[in-house]
């Protein structure tokens, strides 16, 4: 049996992806209309990284999980209502904004930071966890820029699966063009992994698991340091939605074969 | 004096409200265990359930297998346990209305019949909750919980058996069928009981594998009428009965079962003790059941509003695309992007909704906390009663007239301020759990039946125009957030648990209660404090309309009818009724009003609301108040009028004309208020004394002497109305500008 994980997430709060998001100009620099007021979600990526990860500390005894997060305090709070009922964690957190804005450099000095400072962490066990992307921000380098921060060499960024070979080893499953997939094997950790969608289904809420969290998510919550981070020096001349216009159709009882049909269809367009 | 008005541009809505309005509003901020069965609930609610909606799963009258899915849904949520004491294995101490009033709330904004399955195990665990033996409680309350990692247990499933095929138990509970016999007794062993019971309509049955029954004895060796448990393997008949053909509430079961079996006295609920050879049951079933609808009620009439509030999402998407995509609109253009927004009526009409909807909510969770607050006090009660060895109905109401009394002197002494009160006394009688538990019963009396008689009838009525928004849409099964099933289902909510007669009926006395009344005086008193402060929430015409219905309640306690009948007497609904309908209207906006001074005064603590948005959510609620205030205004003036002139028998032109017409004493008073009164009446009178018959339309006028009082604050109110279509104006702008989601977060 391999020797126990210690498994840092990395991950923060975007958007409901269903509300209208809509760029504007503020004091601080370019933000999305009525942002504070939006619900927010995990990020979709960082989720899947987090599941993950609560299913092999599970697997391997002795595990441990962080969950290290860059946001703004009030919102994160409110996301951990949710987060925190789906499988066990341990929080840090960073008071800072979470827009997709912010420069991803900054974002992964915080981390990188944090990260180190997480008391008993044991660095030749960590598996850097994360998405290989985010909803606010696709550019997918901050995890590669934390673990390079950290000096975590080995990385592996487009992960679909991660297995544990009886000797310890890390047997993982890299998405790569055309649907193949990349397999590597890693001797032991440290290492970065950033998830695309992993295979897990998201774990059910139970409240259960949700308050014994919130006895050591509260107390980080409260203590949480301001960060900052984001556009100083930066001038956006314009901030824009994509070209490609959303629109959004809810459709019932169209078979899975017209919906593929459709994508590509668009694509080739 | 100067006259302060406000300006008409002020900062409103700008995205709906989320769940940083919402925990300030109804009191769970800090309260992180329920903020995480919110959004479990919340989850299975837009997850499954709606899928289940989506799929058809309601066009069947049967239990399928399908909709079985959701019972382990409840359980991996943590919705099962949530209403499970923590010592069988559930996870919220202390009181748990709020938060079991919150999961139903969830629920049913996609559909209250999956919030009626996911209840009815409270229900059915009610009784045992309630007045159980602490053995039943440990035996039926472990079986109900979920198994946890590891076990292979089967959770169970309960259903409460109360009503029975006609001509037996419906709204009146009290003509029971079903019976109860000794049928083995032998010396020295627990006896055994024999129970024939007939249920109709009783929810779960599908999957029920124990059912609490109501049933009388039919056995000179057991005394009075009382509730047992019933299990499925007990011997004899456990037979679930035929599913009914409901229309409504497709995803929750209901069946007519039989049952006959035997089963041991042990299974009374509540314990026995044998007198003089006759088993004499601890609580019989009419205190049991008083005391379960009494919680399980508000929950109920929480549903019905959840689902007018769910109905404003897909109402302003529907409203807003209605034109898109004809032939040459171009986005950009009023018509594009406001479509039917663009008619002043259909804005109206749904400020109508939200602001229903808002009320319901308020009263609904306002009741559900006092519940909470209530509960260690009935504890107390319990506790020093059994201490003290007073027993039975009678003697404990004989031991509350004391505490009464004093909890009469303590509100007065609440009212005052501290530095003009006795303290001394004050802090004794604050200090006594008694005057607690008797002023919070008083409340707790009127408030339940209230939110389940009007969030329920009302909210139907609500649902309708929510449905007709929509246009043909509406009554389709496609209709997004399935308006047209909530409507219906809403018929259910008005009628299960008990149908709006019993509320109504129940109100009809507790309403009268002194240690109320002394409460809803101060209310008036607060709401004219209110007023002054934030006049845009129409408080000060709350007050108004409060006070007009305190007189005419005062008025008919006394009055007689042209018959000289008294009129407040308990067999004639025609003026108990409409007058608790009324009261129902004032409690729902005094509760709406609260809140949304509890959102002014929290909110600006909330990082996610102070940083924009509050302003906007403030005022936006604030003139929903003044809308409702205006309705429930119209609503009171109307039935009190009705009540305070109807039953004087109209003059006729044989009798004394001059005695008959309006004076002109009380013709001058009502000028001021009413300019050219005088006037009209002056004209009318002479045209009484030119003609031997005056004209059909001049009369005969009636005299309003005896009532001048109640003119005189009818026509205050009236004028209290002042700025209340202003408010809807900018409601309905607001409706205009809000941002809403690109799609519902649930399938339709
Ligand atoms: C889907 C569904 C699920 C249900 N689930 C359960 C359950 O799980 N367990 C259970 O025990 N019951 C259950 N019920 C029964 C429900 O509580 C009763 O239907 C309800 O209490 C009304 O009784 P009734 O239908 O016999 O109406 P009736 O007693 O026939 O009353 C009909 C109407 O007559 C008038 N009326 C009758 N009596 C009076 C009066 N004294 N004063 C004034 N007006 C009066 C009222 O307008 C009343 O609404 C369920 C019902 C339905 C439809």
């Amino acid at each position: 049996m391999a020797d126990p994980f210690h498994i840092v997430v990395c991950g923060s709060l975007v958007p409901d992806p269903l509300q209208t998001l809509e760029p504007v100009a503020g004091a601080q620099g370019p933000g999305l209309k009525n942002e504070t007021m939006l619900p927010a979600v995990l990020d979709p990526w960082a989720g899947h990284a987090l599941f993950e990860a609560a299913n092999l500390a599970k697997q391997v005894a002795g595990s441990q999980v962080w969950l290290v997060t860059l946001g703004p305090k009030a919102k994160l709070q409110q996301l951990m209502m949710t987060i925190a009922q789906k499988v066990p964690f341990q929080l840090v957190v960073l008071d800072g904004t979470a827009s997709g804005f912010a420069d991803a450099h900054e974002v992964a000095t915080a981390l990188a930071t944090a990260i180190q400072g997480i008391p008993g962490l044991d660095r030749n066990r960590l598996l850097l966890f994360g998405g290989c992307a985010s909803a606010s921000r696709d550019s997918g380098v901050t995890l590669q820029l934390v673990g390079e921060q950290l000096g975590i060499r080995d990385q592996f960024l487009g992960v679909d699966e991660l297995g544990i070979e009886p000797d310890g080893a890390l047997h993982i499953l890299e998405r790569v063009e055309g649907g193949q997939y990349q397999v590597s094997r890693c001797v032991a950790p440290p290492a970065v992994l950033a998830w695309a969608t992993g295979s897990l289904p998201e774990p059910h809420n139970n409240p259960q698991v949700g308050m014994m969290n919130m006895r050591t998510i509260m107390p980080q919550l409260q203590k949480a340091k301001p960060v900052t981070v984001g556009c100083a020096g930066i001038q956006y001349d314009t901030v824009k939605l994509p070209s490609q216009r959303r629109d959004t159709r809810v459709v019932r009882d169209v078979p899975a074969a017209d919906i593929a049909r459709e994508i590509v269809d668009w694509l080739k367009a | 004096m100067t006259i302060m008005t406000k300006p008409e541009t002020q900062a409103s809505l700008q995205t709906l409200p989320g769940d940083d309005v919402r925990q300030i509003m109804w009191r769970y901020a800090d309260r992180f265990d329920i903020q995480m069965v919110v959004q479990s609930s919340r989850s299975v609610a837009r997850g499954i359930v709606a899928q289940l909606v989506a799929e058809g799963a309601r066009n069947t009258h049967d239990w399928t297998e399908a909709k079985n899915r959701m019972f382990p849904a409840f359980d991996q949520s943590g919705i099962t346990a949530a209403g499970l004491d923590p010592e069988y294995g559930g996870f919220l101490t202390g009181p748990r209305n709020l938060a079991l009033s919150l999961v139903a709330f969830e629920l049913a904004w996609v559909d209250a019949g999956a919030a009626t399955t996911s209840l009815v195990n409270n229900l059915a665990l009610g009784p045992i909750v309630e007045r159980g033996t602490t053995e039943q409680k440990a035996r039926y309350m472990s079986a109900c919980i979920p198994p946890q990692p590891g076990e292979t247990r089967q959770p169970w499933r309960g259903a409460f058996a109360l009503t029975e095929p006609i001509p037996y138990v419906g709204v009146d509970t009290g003509v029971l069928g079903g019976k109860v016999r000794v049928a083995k007794w032998t010396e020295g062993a627990e006896p055994m009981l024999q129970v024939e019971k007939r249920g109709r309509f009783i929810t779960n049955m599908a999957v029920a594998n124990f059912v609490t029954a109501a049933v009388e004895s039919d056995d000179p060796r057991l005394k009075g009428t009382c509730m047992v448990i019933l299990e499925e393997s007990d011997p004899g008949i456990f037979d679930r009965g035929a599913p009914t053909h409901k229309l409504v509430h497709q995803l929750s079961s209901t069946h007519d079962p039989i049952f006959n079996l035997t089963v041991p006295a042990s299974r009374i609920i509540g314990g026995y003790t044998v007198q003089n050879g006759v088993i004499v049951p601890n609580y019989s079933h009419g205190d049991i059941i008083e005391a379960v609808f009494a919680r399980t009620r508000v929950t109920v009439g929480l549903m019905t509003s959840a689902k007018l509030l769910s109905a404003v999402e897909p109402v302003v998407r529907y409203q807003r695309g209605r034109f898109r995509g004809g032939a040459g609109l171009a986005p950009g253009s009023p018509r594009y992007d406001l479509g039917l927004q663009q008619k002043e009526d259909a804005l109206h009409r749904l400020v109508d909704i939200w602001a229903s909807g808002e009320a319901g909510s308020s009263l609904g969770f306002e009741t559900a906390r006092l519940f909470d607050a209530w509960e260690p006090y009935v504890r107390r009660k319990e506790a020093l009663f059994a201490e003290q060895g007073i027993t039975g109905a009678r003697a404990q109401m004989r031991a509350l007239r004391q505490p009464r009394a004093e909890a009469l002197e303590y509100l007065a002494l609440l009212g005052q301020p501290p530095a003009q009160r006795n303290e001394v006394r004050f802090a004794e009688l604050d200090a006594n759990p008694l005057v607690h538990y008797v002023v919070q019963e008083s409340l707790a009396n009127v408030l339940c039946p209230a939110c389940k008689l009007w969030n329920t009838g009302h909210g139907t009525n609500m649902l309708r125009e929510a449905v007709s928004l929509m246009g043909g849409y509406g009554i389709t099964e496609d209709c997004p957030g399935f308006l047209g099933q909530k409507w219906m289902d809403a018929q259910l909510e008005a009628t299960y648990e008990g149908p709006e007669s019993v509320q109504r009926r129940q109100l009809s006395v507790t309403m009268t209660d002194d240690l109320f009344l002394a409460q809803y005086r101060q209310w008036i008193t607060d709401m004219r404090h209110i007023g002054a402060l934030r006049p845009a929430t129409g408080a000060c015409a709350l007050a108004t309309a409060m006070e007009l219905w305190l007189w005419t309640f005062m008025h008919l306690r006394d009055a007689k009818d042209a018959d000289g009948k008294a009129l407040y007497q308990s067999q004639r609904h025609g003026v108990t009724f409409p007058l608790a309908d009324a009261l129902c209207w004032l409690l729902a906006t005094r509760c709406q009003i609260l809140d949304v001074l509890e959102l002014a005064a929290k909110g600006p603590a909330s990082p996610n609301l102070a940083g924009g948005g509050l302003e906007g959510f403030v005022n936006f609620f604030t003139d929903l108040c003044h809308v409702h205030t205006a309705r429930a205004a119209g609503e009171v003036g109307r039935i009190c009028a009705e009540l305070v002139y109807g039953y004087d028998r109209h003059p006729a032109w044989e009798c004394d004309l001059r005695g008959n017409c309006t004076t002109a004493i009380l013709a001058d008073a009502l000028d001021q208020a009413m300019p050219g009164y005088s006037m009209i009446a002056e004209a009318l009178s002479r045209e009484f004394t030119d003609q031997p018959l005056p004209p059909d339309k001049a009369g005969p006028c009636v005299c309003m002497r005896a009532t001048e009082a109640f003119s005189r604050r009818r026509t205050k109110l009236d004028g209290c109305l002042t700025g209340a279509r202003l408010a809807k104006d900018r409601a309905a702008q607001a409706l205009t500008q809000v941002m809403i989601p690109e799609a519902l977060d649930y399938p339709a």
